[in-house]
């Protein structure tokens, strides 16, 4: 479904990803890892299309497509789904009307008919039950004023609603008190189904003690320094990130 | 949540929609402004004499008075000798009846989406419709005389109602109050008028619809509306006009006065012709709106969808004399390509604990300027007068500007006076945002632009609030690089 | 006399042209007094001006000259504030430098203080040349020019590179009343080099029983890497007016900083201007005007960005007793190649009284959008809230409400750096705000 090839990016001249490789299979949850500064978000950031990022080289292609060349609103047309790390807020813009426009915006794309109001309002009500997600954040501006919580279940919920094909969760446990995450944690798992890939982008075990993923890659300094499953993240959590880096250093002595 | 997204959908790639001209036999004053003229004006709609002299006294003040040259717009001279003052479509004789008005101009209306007939009839508005300088027809009549309304044009009103239009004409806005206030008393031609008697709450909305049909006419029409003790009444007004690639002149005057325990709520959606994106033709909309709390515990609510006109200078207003009065101006003001947009409000605290509330939004884009431009006054003797402003600007695109001018002076120990602005532009995260989740960047921006402005639309009747709605996004199209 | 009177002053800018020879200042005061005959004195009809009729103060003739003064050191020693010490003290005496009554403390390499009159013939003569009078351009109304039009007895401040003057510099404004009304027209430029640091203090007093108006304009320009302070404390009688302006330009990336208050006076207009010549500017602007009987203190503020990435943060405080009455005028520029400006401006007032009187106008002009600018205003009274609270503590109600005032303008007096200066200030409020 997507597959990375070679990726080199930078920002403002800098150098963040090296060159990164990744195939990911419908069904499938890879985990990325990785310590602070290690080009995570910056790898969500290029596959959702952020612009502030350079391609330097490397191909991405998703769904048989050339990623690369399409515009952030076609990605998510064409299936692919971002969790913000930050969700912005947008004053006055209800999150009912916000995930409307966009749900029909890829209908559209898709030459369907865009959604009545009471089809959507019954696609609606059976998500908000799937997240637990309470009535009244979806008649509220879009993520104003939310808890740090509230804004993650949102990101959880459009989620549900927009039904992508492969989802990326940019370290949407960070913030989050034990319950909220288990909440989190609990609708991205209801969400989670043989045609439907998730990449989980964090930087702890403890979201992936919920999740289970199939494979596990640890990134750092901008490459993806190991790959394996769901017990790499457990002796990372053990030994702490420095013991790949100690085994990358001496690698590299070698 | 009426549907917000639909209206958005409809927006694609559409021009000025209203753009067109209507083609119906009109009766037309030549070019120019004399005495003469006003007399044949007055003449052609044939006032009583007391009419004519109060015309003529405000010509003979405005010859004296200058343009004002504070507000921040800029356009080349007006030639007040190049405006045709009267221009009204043919009558082929007295209507009776909406069946009776030229089918042409029923077109019109069904073009610019105001049909006269049962469908207004169903959702309970009745409408006043001016075009150019009369008014044509006023729906639902009858209806409301059985409960005391009066709602009829101003010439008829002048007519049926000399006493009420005497003693109101010109009390809030006085003939010598500014210069185009001035020029509109002299030669105002038509407009509605409104009178809602002690006791009632007006069933219906109250709708007048305005129109510049003639080619290099301007339209300067008066509208006046007293609510008696304990009335009530919403009006709302609309205003379009035919592209023209000359500019043309719309001074309009337009009187509230409210007594006691009575409330006015006035909502316009001004959708003139804004000229082409470089700024050719386009209609110069220099209005004074003005009501007044006259009496205790009274309201009076202005709200404005303002994206229309070349260039806008407009400060509807309330002067808070009763106690416990309350004023509120509620105003979005969308500007784009070369469009210059000057206006705001003023609240004049005279009573004791008289309260206003103004919530001003402004949004520039291409090459455009807007500025808000307000007054909050407390005088010595309004006791516990107070005030909330909210000013916000948002700016698309490095060519526009935003302009803030607020004035704020008490002279109230008492008064509690509090005023708020911030300038942003639309944030490049917030796009992001939206187009992660597959929503374009125009839709976006128009998106970002409606929950920008949601304070002030959820002010609006729900009719005018989808039709606003409709404009902010029209008029930004291709204001998105 | 109740009409203005401003035929005697073309004699006197006559007799002064006449008796002094460089060419550039009087080609400076020819051009400023072309453009006071334009422009003439401000009325209530233009809009910077609405509110502060300064027209009242040219109704009387006053003598301009700094003759036959009988200043003494005495009347120094009554003036000198707090921390001056060590400080570089500079006396006007009816607008004049007075270099004789003046104590300079620094030495040449620090910072070079000279009459304006010498400096146009010395090695700064260039850079006088070209930095003096530029606010000329930015205030184009008769007062401002008729400064101009009589420069002489100025001062030229010069901070060297790489000196960050560890003292400050006080200017004492004295006016001499005790024979006729004056008019005193102090003019100084003021260059901060590289990576210098410099402070400012302003004063003014007033000896005598006739009226004095202070028309002063000081131009400051501040290099790379530099900081200013300036500090402006009006504290005069109430025969005293004054017109003064300070117009600041941050012509490479620096750092300035400026605090007005504004206690005791007639009319009292300030004009501050900040002008963002280079990008990277950081400009704060503090203002207090705590005032009682019919003192009228009106701030003019300017914060001009011209390039990108300015900061700028403006608060201005007041509290209105008695007949006095206020003005607040801020104005921010964003001039279409300032992106990522920042702008703040806040102004904060309370009326005591039912005869004080409050007019506020904060402006926004932008021009460019990637900007993040806001302004607000207040007019309002104590919080009641807290006055009930101190009261349930037993503290009595005109005590709770000096405290709070106090802390209400403490916000703007813990801006003054200086410390001795800040003392003193502190003391002047608590004095003022404390019940008998």
């Amino acid at each position: 479904m997507l597959s990375i090839k070679n990726i080199h990016a930078s920002v403002e001249g800098k150098q963040i990803l090296k060159g990164i490789d990744l195939e990911v299979k419908a069904g499938e949850v890879h985990a990325i890892m990785g310590p602070n500064g290690s080009g995570k978000s910056t790898l969500a950031s290029i596959l959702a299309g952020r612009e502030e990022y350079e391609i330097t080289e490397g191909s991405v292609s998703f769904l048989g497509k050339d990623m690369l060349e399409l515009s952030p609103e076609d990605r998510a047309r064409e299936g692919l789904f971002l969790a913000f790390q930050y969700p912005v807020e947008i004053p006055g813009v209800s999150t009912t009307n916000f995930i409307k426009t966009a749900l029909n915006e890829k209908r559209k794309y898709h030459g369907q008919q865009p959604l009545d109001a009471v089809s959507f309002l019954k696609l609606m009500k059976e998500k908000m039950q799937l997240v637990e997600i309470d009535k009244s954040l979806l008649t509220r501006s879009i993520n104003e004023g939310f808890s740090g919580g509230e804004k993650k279940r949102n990101e959880i919920f459009q989620m549900a609603m927009l039904e992508p094909k492969l989802a990326i969760l940019d370290e949407t446990d960070s913030g989050l008190d034990i319950d909220a995450l288990r909440i989190v944690a609990n609708g991205v798992n209801k969400l989670r189904n043989n045609e439907r890939a998730i990449i989980v982008i964090t930087h702890y075990q403890r979201l992936l003690d919920y999740l289970q993923p199939d494979f596990v890659h640890v990134l750092v300094n901008g490459r993806i320094v190991k790959s394996g499953t769901k017990e790499l993240a457990l002796e990372l959590e053990e030994k702490g990130y420095d013991f790949i880096k100690d085994e990358l250093s001496l690698a590299e002595a070698v | 949540m009426k549907e917000e997204l639909d209206v958005l959908e409809q927006t694609v790639s559409s021009d000025y929609k209203y753009g067109f001209v209507t083609d119906i036999d009109t009766d037309v004053v030549p070019k120019g402004l004399n005495e003469d003229v006003i007399r044949i004006i007055s003449e052609k709609k044939n006032e009583p004499e007391w009419m004519l002299n109060w015309r003529l006294k405000a010509y003979a003040h405005w010859l004296k008075m200058e343009e004002p040259e504070w507000a921040n717009v800029h356009y080349p001279p007006i030639n007040f000798q190049d405006v045709i003052y009267y221009a009204a479509p043919k009558k082929k004789k007295q209507l009776g009846s909406l069946d009776e008005v030229d089918p042409e101009l029923l077109k019109t209306f069904d073009k610019l989406g105001i049909s006269l007939s049962e469908q207004k009839r169903l959702s309970g508005v009745a409408v006043d419709v001016v075009m150019d300088s009369v008014s044509v027809a006023t729906s639902f009549k009858k209806q409301l005389s059985e409960i005391g309304v009066i709602f009829c044009s101003m010439s008829e009103a002048i007519q049926n109602h000399p006493d009420l239009v005497k003693k109101y004409l010109g009390s809030v806005v006085p003939m010598t109050d500014n210069y185009f206030a001035a020029l509109n008393s002299a030669v105002f031609t038509d407009g509605s008028f409104c009178f809602i008697p002690k006791g009632v709450r007006c069933p219906m909305e109250l709708s007048t619809y305005f129109r510049i049909n003639t080619l290099g006419s301007g339209q300067f029409e008066r509208t006046l509306i007293i609510a008696e003790d304990e009335a009530y009444v919403s009006y709302l007004e609309g205003c379009t006009a035919p592209m023209r690639d000359e500019n043309q002149l719309h001074a309009a005057v337009v009187e509230l006065v409210a007594h006691n325990k009575s409330e006015i709520k006035y909502s316009t959606v001004q959708n003139w012709y804004p000229g082409d994106e470089n700024g050719k033709g386009g209609i110069y909309n220099f209005v004074t709106k003005r009501g007044i709390c006259q009496g205790n515990d009274s309201k009076i609510s202005w709200t404005q969808v303002e994206t229309g006109s070349a260039i806008t200078w407009k400060y509807p207003s309330v002067i808070l004399k009763g106690d416990n009065s309350i004023g509120e101006f509620y105003s979005v003001a969308l500007t784009n390509h070369m469009q210059q947009a000057d206006t705001g409000t003023k609240m004049i605290h005279i009573g004791k604990n008289t309260k206003s509330r103004i919530v001003s939004k402004g949004i520039s884009a291409g090459k455009s300027q807007n500025s808000y431009r307000g007054l909050v006054r407390a005088g010595k003797n309004a006791i516990n007068a107070r005030n909330y402003s909210q000013c916000d600007s948002l700016l698309l695109g490095d060519k526009c500007g935003a302009h803030t001018f607020p004035y704020i002076e008490s002279k109230n120990k008492t008064a509690i006076i509090e005023h708020e602005a911030t300038t942003s532009k639309i944030g490049e995260d917030q796009l992001f945002y939206c187009r992660q989740r597959g929503i374009d960047a125009e839709t976006a921006v128009a998106l970002i632009v409606t929950g920008f402005a949601k304070e002030v639309m959820n002010q609006l009747p729900m009719e005018f609030a989808v039709e606003a709605q409709k404009l902010l996004a029209i008029s930004l199209e291709g204001s998105v690089g | 006399m109740d009409t203005i009177n401003i035929n005697y002053l073309e004699d006197k800018f006559r007799k002064l042209q006449s008796s002094t020879s460089d060419d550039i200042l009087n080609n400076i005061r020819k051009e400023g007094f072309k453009a006071f005959n334009k422009n003439g004195i401000p009325s209530a009809r233009n809009e910077e001006w609405r509110f502060t009729s300064v027209g009242n103060l040219f109704k009387k003739e006053y003598d301009l000259s700094a003759d036959n003064l009988k200043i003494t050191a005495s009347d120094i020693d009554a003036i000198r504030l707090p921390g001056s010490g060590n400080a570089d003290e500079l006396v006007f005496v009816n607008g004049r430098f007075i270099p004789e009554l003046s104590v300079i403390r620094s030495n040449e390499k620090e910072c070079i203080i000279m009459p304006l009159e010498d400096a146009v013939k010395s090695e700064y003569q260039d850079l006088v040349n070209e930095h003096l009078g530029k606010s000329s351009l930015f205030i184009k109304d008769g007062i401002h020019a008729l400064n101009t039009s009589f420069i002489y007895g100025g001062v030229f401040i010069h901070l060297n590179k790489n000196q960050v003057l560890e003292h400050p510099v006080y200017l004492y404004h004295l006016s001499d009343t005790r024979i006729n009304h004056t008019l005193a027209q102090p003019r100084s430029l003021v260059y901060v080099d590289q990576s210098a640091k410099l402070q400012l203090i302003e004063s003014f007093t007033t000896v005598g029983s006739m009226d004095s108006f202070t028309n002063g304009v000081m131009e400051i320009v501040v290099n790379t890497n530099a900081i200013v302070e300036y500090y402006k404390i009006q504290n005069d009688v109430v025969n005293a007016s004054q017109v003064t302006t300070t117009h600041v330009r941050q012509i490479g990336k620096s750092y300035a900083h400026g605090v007005t208050i504004s206690l005791n006076g007639g009319l009292i207009r300030n004009n501050m201007n900040i002008v963002m010549e280079a990008e990277g500017n950081e400009a704060h602007l503090y203002g207090l005007y705590l005032l009682k009987g019919n003192t009228h203190v009106d701030n003019h503020t300017l914060v001009d960005n011209t390039k990108p990435n300015c900061f700028s943060n403006e608060f201005y405080k007041g509290i209105l007793d008695d007949n006095a009455s206020g003005v607040f005028s801020g104005k921010i520029f964003v001039r279409p190649d300032a992106q990522k400006t920042n702008a703040y401006q806040s102004n904060k007032n309370i009326l005591l009284s039912d005869n004080a009187t409050i007019n506020t106008k904060p402006q926004l002009e932008i021009f460019a959008d990637d900007v993040k600018c806001s302004h607000g205003c207040t007019i309002g009274q104590l919080d009641e809230e807290a006055l009930f609270y101190l009261r349930t503590r037993g503290i009595s109600k005109e005590h709770a409400q000096s405290m709070l005032l106090g802390a209400f303008a403490e916000d703007i007096v813990m801006q003054i750096k200086n410390e001795p200066l800040r003392n003193y200030v502190e003391k002047l409020i608590f004095d003022r705000l404390s019940v008998n």
